[in-house]
């Protein structure tokens, strides 16, 4: 079972409590998007299977969004940030760089790790 | 090969049983082949078994990181059903479901179909309407089904609780030729009926790349080295995304656990496959007795084969509404496989952006009752280019804005 901590209300909850709402940091594609663009932000999801970056609700806590930093293979929980940003903050980078060496975050074309 | 018989168990008793040969050859990979299939589950082998057999295509080899079947394949609930809304789906789940009918004599393989019937509860006026319109609209493709009433559905399955408080059944569709088979006999069947033919199935040899040249594919990167391939086809499920992208191209795929489980085996007391879509859990009880019961998925991705506890809790704390008499019963095992789901809840059997490699997943959590059918197109797809089977579920549909919308029609799991 997952636990994460909510940065929001600080409160530390598992995952019945949460609800996780997939892949973090995607820029919505506007009014003048081509059909690619429009493909890529609904349908394509970077999936991987190690690092991953994703939404989170604290639906029965404080009621807020916030992101969390995970990997998708052994469910190891690097840490949970404010979703009031568009890429994962410094301090989580510095964890993964120390835990996951040679991490990569939507390189895409065979780094998968 | 050897073919099974009444007459060949009765050879082989009178010389101790010491005559029987291996299902399927072990070989190591050859240089080249023809074609190279990605995952000996259901699917692949199946591929590889109607390019033989429909196609004359016999210079194939299937390559499993693992063991054979033990992915999905091994993790199912076993349910075959072809009740589906939209035309494209019914055809290809239809096609699976006829082609169970007499796998067994074509493969010479007992597979154990047991055609014993599917009911799918309406526990909602929503559910009543929607299964209503689906046993229209299998009327007009074909699939046999009708909608029952409550009544119907109690003399079928007499241990069902219908007046529940929380959630009454209020009627079913039925599909009398729907049922189980046995998951990894399908595999096995497949796999032995690929051996016989020629075909090389290579166990513990994973892909590490997908090598190209000029926008073509000219082979794969293994384990065991690397083995050149005019043509690759990639069915491997939970990680169809970690394999696309070693050939360079992305899919609309979020990978995902979904879990079931197995109680204590009990007398028969349910001769029917029982799907309750509004509370996320379907049961039927297997030849053992054990009663076999699915659930939801994870709300969040992952890779772990394992899944959450609560979603076990979940499904089963809805189903004893509607089953009391599972209350008491001690559950043995629990199992999670990583399925593929896509945006719309229906598969992608497709050519690529790389010549060459085609690509069959996104099954997400009902792909075991449409082997044979995946397999018979995916087969023909890879041998002309073209499958009337799979036209419709090409990459290109996400961008084009022609979903083959399951996930509403369904509503949930599938």
């Amino acid at each position: 079972m997952l636990i994460l901590t909510c940065p929001n209300c600080g409160e530390t909850k598992d995952e019945s409590e949460l609800h996780a709402h997939g892949e973090a940091h995607i820029t919505r594609a506007g009014p003048e998007a081509t059909d690619e663009e429009m493909e890529t932000y609904l349908f394509e999801r970077v999936n991987p299977k190690g690092v991953h970056f994703e939404r989170w609700h604290c639906s029965y806590g404080c009621g807020k969004w916030f992101h969390a930093a995970r990997c998708t293979n052994t469910l190891e929980v690097f840490g949970t940030y404010s979703a009031q940003t568009t890429e994962p903050p410094k301090e989580i980078i510095d964890i993964l760089d120390k835990k996951r060496p040679g991490w990569s975050w939507r390189k895409f074309g065979g780094t998968a790790q | 090969m050897k073919r099974y018989s009444a007459f060949a168990i009765a050879r082989e008793a009178f010389r101790y049983h010491t005559g029987w040969e291996r299902a399927w050859r072990s070989p190591e990979p050859k240089k080249k082949y023809d074609a190279i299939i990605v995952g000996a589950g259901g699917h692949g082998l199946a591929t590889a078994y109607y390019l033989g057999k429909n196609h004359g295509i016999k210079n194939v080899a299937i390559l499993e990181k693992g063991w054979l079947g033990g992915g999905n394949t091994g993790r199912n609930t076993t349910i075959i059903r072809s009740n589906y809304l939209q035309d494209p789906s019914a055809a290809i789940y239809e096609k699976a479901r006829s082609l169970y009918e007499d796998l067994s004599q074509d493969l010479n393989y007992n597979v154990m179909f047991s055609p014993r019937g599917v009911i799918m509860l309406a526990q909602t006026e929503h559910e009543v309407r929607g299964y209503k319109r689906t046993a229209h609209a299998n009327a007009l493709q074909g699939v046999a089904t009708e909608y029952i009433d409550a009544r119907r559905v109690k003399e079928l399955c007499p241990i069902m609780h219908i007046e529940g408080p929380r959630y009454p059944v209020l009627g079913g569709l039925w599909q009398p030729r729907g049922g189980t088979a046995r998951h990894d006999a399908v595999a096995w069947g497949y796999a032995r009926a690929c051996s016989d033919m020629g075909m090389d199935i290579i166990q513990k040899c994973e892909v590490t790349g997908v090598r190209r040249e000029n926008g073509k594919v000219v082979g794969v990167d293994t384990t065991k080295g690397a083995i050149d391939c005019d043509r690759l086809g990639i069915v491997v499920a939970g990680h169809s995304g970690v394999v696309a992208d070693m050939a360079g191209f992305r899919l609309p795929i979020e990978s995902v656990p979904l879990q079931a489980l197995v109680s204590e085996p009990i007398k028969p007391c349910m001769d029917v496959v029982v799907m309750a879509n509004t509370v996320h859990g379907y049961m039927s009880q297997s030849d053992k007795g054990e009663m076999v019961i699915g659930g939801g998925t994870d709300g969040h991705n992952a890779y772990t084969q394992r899944g959450s506890f609560h979603h076990i809790e979940e499904t089963v704390r809805a189903l004893i509404e509607t089953f009391p008499m599972i209350s008491r019963l001690k559950m043995l095992r629990q199992w999670g496989g990583i399925v593929d789901v896509t945006g719309d809840r229906s598969p992608i059997l497709s050519k690529t952006p790389v010549e060459g490699v085609f690509i069959n997943c996104g099954w997400g959590t009902g792909g075991f009752k449409a082997i044979p059918g995946s397999g018979w197109g995916f087969a023909e797809l890879m041998a002309t280019g073209h499958s009337p089977l799979t036209a419709e579920f090409g990459l290109d549909r996400f961008r084009e804005g022609r979903f083959i919308d399951e996930s509403v029609a369904a509503g949930v799991a599938h």
